[in-house]
């Protein structure tokens, strides 16, 4: 899809909740519209705050167990962590100037 | 300056932008999120003419996206925060600027509808959900509540036994609204349960859905359902804060026009499930904008543009 970072089940740990970073996870499936129509944003905030933020996406399809941990139920899920505790939880597909303002507080 | 702006990128605003393009317009096409609309939540829709065997919602909608493209439409993913109209060069505010055009299309579309009641805001997220495509998969082997009687609670009833142990469908009236074909799926189908005459009245649960609480319409019986998801699909509400006391707008806030698509406001006009109508359909959004990009065309010369 992209460079975008993918995480999974095995990762998360180390990629996110470890991250040095602040980290943004888009929770998302194949089989998800609202998810498609994140996905760009999500994509263009990647390469716009990197190396400030690490922005990743997880498969809830492939993976069963992070989603679980978090209870997310609804997709799209956009989770917000800094230093390894989460900070904002987004709930479905909201435009990029919302999300962005939310990232910026990371900061 | 643009000839027309056409805020949305539904199936009304990609077909206003296809026939603007096709007229070679300077035409814009202005979107808060990716193309695509609500069909983007359908599995496969069945209902719109040429594709017998159905057609996925992505699909289409990339179809319709590819299609205006193709001829010139310009999309940019941006979000409108401000609308001047009421002159004749109409200015759009967005996120990254300032815009002028001669001729506005109106394709913000509608968004669901809410019970308003007591527990559902809260459990957003964690079991009330309004999109059936998205989170189905995540109520494997359990029981979920429906609530709606219309051709979207029944598609989607139907769709999430595909996953779920029972579909409680909770409608307030003793028969569904639907159209027939979806009705009959519904009734064929073991794992449907159907409520009649019952409406919701509190979402159960803490961190997570655990019940819903009923109310009998007729005889005031009060009930309780024990039930891991609430999908909610009881009609929409128009996408219309942008041009709340600009345009004429009815009782439910859905945007007034004409035949042909013209709102209250000269050079103004609306397409698709935002306006005032009885039925809303991708069938019937993309020949309201056919309609609204022809009357917009027919405006802009009249003004000798």
């Amino acid at each position: 899809m992209s460079d975008l970072l993918q995480v999974t089940d095995e990762t998360f740990e180390s990629e996110i909740m470890k991250s040095e970073m602040p980290a943004v996870v888009d929770f998302w499936a194949e089989w998800c519209g609202p998810c498609r129509m994140v996905g760009p944003i999500v994509e263009e905030l990647a390469k716009a705050y990197k190396g400030k933020i690490k922005v990743a996406k997880m498969d809830v399809d492939k993976n069963r167990e992070t989603p679980a941990k978090f209870g997310i139920r609804n997709i799209p899920t956009i989770i917000l962590f800094k230093g390894g505790e989460v900070a904002q939880t987004i709930i479905g597909a909201q435009p990029k100037s919302y999300i962005e303002g939310e990232l910026k507080k990371l900061l | 300056m643009y000839d027309v702006i056409i805020i949305g990128g539904g199936p009304a605003g990609l077909t206003a932008g296809l026939y603007n393009a096709r007229a070679r317009l300077n035409v814009l096409l202005l979107e808060r999120l990716a193309p695509g609309g609500q069909v983007l939540t359908t599995d496969s829709v069945e209902n719109y003419p040429g594709f017998p065997d159905g057609i996925s919602g992505f699909e289409l909608m990339d179809k319709m996206k590819a299609q205006a493209e193709k001829f010139g439409l310009t999309i940019r993913n941006e979000e409108v925060r401000r609308l001047e109209l009421s002159k004749e060069k109409k200015i759009v505010h967005t996120n990254s600027g300032q815009l002028e055009a001669g001729a506005i299309i109106l394709a913000c579309g509608a968004t669901w509808k809410k019970l308003g009641i007591e527990g559902e805001e809260q459990l957003i997220g964690k079991g009330v959900s309004f999109c059936a495509t998205c989170d189905g998969p995540f109520y494997r082997d359990q029981e979920v509540a429906v609530i709606g009687g219309g051709d979207t609670a029944v598609e989607e009833a139907v769709f999430l036994t595909r996953f779920v142990s029972k579909v409680h469908l909770v409608h307030r009236r003793d028969q569904l609204r639907a159209t027939k074909l979806l009705q009959e799926r519904a009734m064929a189908e073991d794992k449907i349960e159907m409520v009649w005459d019952t409406v919701p009245v509190k979402i159960l649960g803490q961190n997570g859905v655990e019940g819903i609480k009923l109310k009998n319409v007729k005889s005031g019986e009060v009930s309780q359902r024990e039930v891991k998801g609430v999908f909610v699909f009881i009609g929409t509400i128009p996408n219309t804060e942008l041009v709340k006391g600009m345009v004429e707008l009815d009782q439910n806030g859905f945007i007034l026009t004409g035949n042909d698509m013209e709102t209250s406001v000269p050079g103004v006009f609306a397409a698709g499930d935002i306006r005032s109508k009885l039925f809303r359909q991708i069938a019937t959004a993309v020949g309201e904008g056919a309609a609204a990009s022809f009357s917009a065309e027919k405006y802009l010369e009249g003004l000798g543009n």
